[in-house]
């Protein structure tokens, strides 16, 4: 059948690029593993050059992929799955790059696109590791090609392209019309949670820090194969840059997390945060091993082991988030493409050799018999890395249920608080590892000389005094779960500061001030303000819209039982232009509007503090589901403050567009008479002539009477309403009074007898009417601490690789 | 014996202490009838709404008060009663995953986890209906 209005010239040049990036980059692992089993240069020449060639043909192709994959997503051509199933036409063009990273082609392709350009760097770079070293990394790319091929030998589907036809992946009648298209007139959209400029910026860098673990892996591998360990000065520089590119990464993530509020804070200790979480705790223990192997000659082997454990994690996370196998645990992966067995053998293609190599060489690898002295700064660096190790593995222990239930059957779920059962082991990590990174830099390779420790004596006083006084004076009063948690709290904040001030002090103490050899140190201070920040900001978490009003006595659950003071009750309701009683503030829903450039509903939310001495507004906003959800997706707004943040979310809302249909219901009454209505009772207090502070209702020539009356809803709740009469001659205007909350409408109609002082009101209930939203509003304190030691931290590390360069650079370039 | 591999073995003990100590907390997915026989344990309920029912939720009234009725795969069913907002396109989710315990005869439930057709994902059988819808 002949289609129309296809075009499909751009999705075979993908596909071709596709196939040449698969068949370029095996002949460039064949071509660089041929030259790494030569010795003389003259040899490898040609196999070098053959390799090189071939890189640049990988790295053509995949940029092609990029160019034809943004082609076809920026002009909608929605005959592609891709295009159909990522994006629509109202997407705006900043987030069209984010379609990439939503499905898993498009985040391979990225991940392809680190591993090219890493290439070209470690070729630049690596001198005599270049051959060993680049015929690891190209095989990963081989393995990631694979994984976008999609390509079907002997009926088995290996990989998935990006560049399908929706027609031939779907059974839907349309498509046995030619003219299918014309009725394909939008795609189904980026995922509303991905519209954020968060999502635009952290896949690229998290994925750099994933991709970028492959060449301490590559280096520890071509060491293997040639029994030669000086691979360990140039990788250090890279074991550097992979601890900063994936540090950052996922914090950026955490920083999505937490502006979009996705888990309720920036961390929720979600199966798809630890997965690449762990791999950056091994790295980073296997960065100071190597330091330690680098000055004193011991932890070569455990230095192998974390690079590539490492790397094998970050293939195991690759495989837990894309399996589907995390179904029922996170809220957070992608679905089963069918790929399962793919991404395990991804993961066991490089497991099995590896460590078989590595336990084959053990014995080969040199290694110090006699012990490290513990009053040597190397001991306590390998004790710091091995915490890292453990953490980190107990981490993925715990992560890895799904997987046990899967591969055992068993039925084996998270406990009743998974955060609190990561929390409490984790919180004495941070204790051990903040004191280490406090203390170890004062330690002296080999032996340190008594003398030596009365430096540390003045920043130990100055952090406990620090510490003491954060302890005492900073409410830190997360009781919840027990006064062992917050004892630990307290000592793990020592611990923190302790990292901070005894670093910092370092500074001067040990380095006398000289910035350039200082980059480990101020690394160290970004980390120490990492895990105060986390420290402070989670223990000090505070709900603002703790909601008094739906846990009154007065109300009853269904069964007659009272609804405890204690559950949680954060969802606050606002009435459209009814100012509610939040804590420390005075909160209105002002009004709402549509943005129809990002089609966003803005709604407008002030808040008056009660002291009177602050007063903001936020616009918090809900954006209509796609992909056939209905409802809305919710994006906070937040007030910073210098120490801390407060957020507000919207949970629900309700617009009343439904057309009135209730009557007014008129009913006699008298002064100090009580009437019911459906949800509680109202009590006419008095009637008053031309009442002055409602001269704003009536004109100067009109006589008119108003009704003073007490609503009280059946929760307890007291609202006023005057509703009015205006008299002008015959004329007679009414003037309603509304009950927002209540919706309740009262309706002065007449007097009906002024001697026995009988009135007649109109009375009316309706279903629904007003607007109103509920909301969620939680305050942060201290945030920033945490966010800039990730930057701090991030520039220590970064200062430390261009030190490290300095000091290498040029030799290893030379030999080839 | 080394100090060095004192303190690994301490340190891999603890390690291990710790996740048993973690497999003690550990709960269980269970079906509403083997649910309710473990009345008062927290447990993870796999289900779906069931439609019959209605959905009480009014923010009017109280934003963290929803109830609704629960069917699981053999056919059984709960009152759920859930101290929250109600989540956004609850209707819409497939299967459920409600964290919580049974209590005098309801599901007192604390986390809803909402499996959805399509949320960050491209299943086919949501793509199918999207499709045919539009046409």
């Amino acid at each position: 059948m002949n289609y129309i209005g296809e075009h499909l010239l751009p999705g075979q040049i993908g596909h071709f690029f596709a196939v040449l990036s698969l068949v370029a980059s095996l002949l460039a692992t064949i071509a660089f593993f041929k030259a790494s089993r030569l010795n003389s240069p003259l040899e490898q020449q040609p196999w070098m050059k053959l390799a090189r060639w071939a890189h640049g043909f990988v790295t053509i192709s995949i940029l092609a992929m990029f160019g034809i994959l943004y082609y076809i997503i920026s002009n909608h051509l929605f005959e592609y799955k891709y295009a159909y199933t990522h994006s629509d036409r109202s997407l705006q063009a900043e987030y069209l790059l984010s379609c990439f990273w939503e499905g898993q082609e498009g985040s391979f392709m990225l991940w392809s696109f680190w591993n090219c350009l890493l290439g070209w760097m470690v070729i630049r770079t690596a001198g005599k590791w270049e051959a060993g070293v680049m015929s690891v990394l190209s095989f990963t790319q081989v393995t990631l090609a694979t994984m976008i091929l999609g390509v079907y030998f002997f009926d088995v589907k290996v990989g998935s392209g990006p560049f399908v036809l929706l027609r031939n992946e779907m059974d839907a009648p349309i498509f046995s019309r030619p003219e299918y298209l014309s009725f394909i007139k939008d795609g189904t959209g980026l995922n509303t949670l991905l519209q954020n400029y968060w999502m635009v910026i952290h896949p690229p860098i998290l994925f750099l820090g994933f991709a970028s673990t492959v060449v301490p892996f590559a280096y520890a591998i071509a060491g293997l194969m040639g029994k030669d360990h000086e691979w360990t000065k140039p990788a250090l520089p890279w074991a550097s840059f992979s601890a900063a590119a994936l540090g950052l990464g996922i914090m950026m993530g955490a920083a999505w997390a937490y502006e979009s509020l996705s888990f309720g804070g920036y961390w929720a200790w979600d199966p798809v945060e630890n997965a690449s979480l762990v791999p950056w705790l091994t790295l980073v223990a296997g960065l100071h091993t190597n330091l330690v192997y680098k000055n004193s000659g011991y932890s070569l082997r455990p230095t192998y082991f974390f690079y590539i454990i490492s790397f094998i994690l970050i293939l195991y996370s690759t495989f837990l988030t894309r399996s589907g196998v995390l179904g029922d645990t996170s809220v957070h992966a992608f679905t089963d493409l069918g790929m399962n067995t793919q991404l395990l053998l991804f993961l066991l293609v490089f497991l099995i050799p590896s460590l078989v190599l590595f336990f084959i060489r053990y014995k080969s690898i040199p290694s110090i018999v006699k012990e490290e002295n513990t009053n040597s700064r190397e001991f306590w660096m390998f004790i710091g890395s091995l915490i890292l190790f453990l953490a980190g593995a107990v981490i993925i222990a715990k992560t890895s249920t799904p997987v046990w239930n899967k591969l055992f059957g068993t039925n084996i779920a998270p406990p009743e608080d998974p955060e609190f059962a990561y929390n409490q082991i984790q919180v004495f990590v941070a204790i051990l590892i903040g004191m280490l990174t406090a203390v170890t830099q004062y330690f002296k390779y080999k032996d340190t000389p008594k003398a030596h420790f009365r430096k540390i004596l003045v920043p130990t006083v100055i952090a406990l005094a620090i510490s003491l006084a954060i302890s005492f004076f900073g409410h830190i009063s997360y009781d919840k779960k027990g006064i062992g948690f917050l004892g630990a709290i307290h000592v793990a904040i020592f611990a923190a500061v302790y990292a901070i001030v005894a670093n910092s002090a370092y500074l001067w103490l040990g380095l006398k001030g000289k910035l350039k050899a200082a980059g480990a140190t101020v690394a160290h201070i970004g980390f120490g303000m990492v895990l105060l920040g986390i420290l402070i900001s989670s223990a000090k978490k505070t709900v603002l819209s703790w909601n008094t009003t739906g846990v009154s006595p007065l109300r009853v659950e269904e069964g007659g039982k009272p609804n405890p003071a204690g559950n949680p009750a954060e969802n606050l309701t606002l009435f459209k232009g009814v100012a509610t009683d939040m804590g420390r503030y005075m909160v209105t829903y002002v009004k709402d509007t549509t943005n129809p450039l990002d089609r966003k509903r803005y709604f407008e939310i002030d808040f008056t503090s009660k002291a009177g001495n602050d007063h903001f507004r936020l616009y918090p906003d809900v954006i209509k589901n796609n992909k056939g959800m209905e409802g809305f997706a919710a994006n906070p707004a937040a007030r910073h403050y210098w120490d801390k943040d407060i957020f507000v979310y919207i949970t629900s809302f309700q617009e009343n567009r439904s057309a009135d249909t209730v009557t007014f219901k008129n009913r006699e009454v008298k002064v100090h008479d009580t009437l019911f209505y459906g949800n509680g009772m109202m009590i006419l207090n008095k009637v008053s002539v031309n009442p002055k502070e409602k001269k704003y209702l009536y004109a100067d020539d009109e006589t008119s009477l108003f009704l003073d009356m007490t609503v009280i809803s059946k929760e307890g709740r007291f609202y006023t309403a005057n509703p009015g009469i205006a008299l002008k001659g015959q004329e007679l205007r009414t003037i309603t009074d509304t009950v927002l909350s209540q919706s309740l409408i009262l309706k002065f109609n007449k007097v009906i007898d002024q001697a026995s002082g009988k009135l007649e009101i109109g009375v009316k209930e309706t279903g629904n009417i007003t607007d109103l939203l509920t909301l969620k509003v939680y305050e942060f304190p201290m945030i920033n601490i945490l966010w800039l030691g990730i930057v701090v931290m991030v520039v220590g590390l970064i200062m430390s690789i261009v030190q490290r360069v300095k000091k290498t650079g040029g030799k290893n370039t030379a030999a080839v | 014996m080394k100090t060095t591999h004192i303190i690994i073995l301490v340190l891999i003990a603890a390690s291990i202490a710790v996740l048993v100590q973690y497999s003690g907390d550990l709960t269980t997915y269970e079906t509403i009838a083997s649910a309710r026989e473990k009345e008062g344990k927290h447990v993870n309920l796999i289900a779906k709404i069931d439609k019959g029912h209605p959905i009480e939720y009014d923010a009017a009234k109280n934003p963290n008060y929803l109830s609704f009725t629960a069917v699981d795969t053999l056919g059984n069913s709960i009152k759920v009663v859930y101290h929250d907002a109600k989540p956004t396109d609850m209707e819409k989710s497939e299967r459920l995953v409600l964290k919580g315990a049974v209590k005098d005869g309801y599901f007192d439930c604390k986390n809803i986890l909402l499996k959805c057709p399509s949320k960050y994902k491209d299943d086919p059988n949501a793509m199918k209906n999207q499709l045919q819808t539009s046409n």
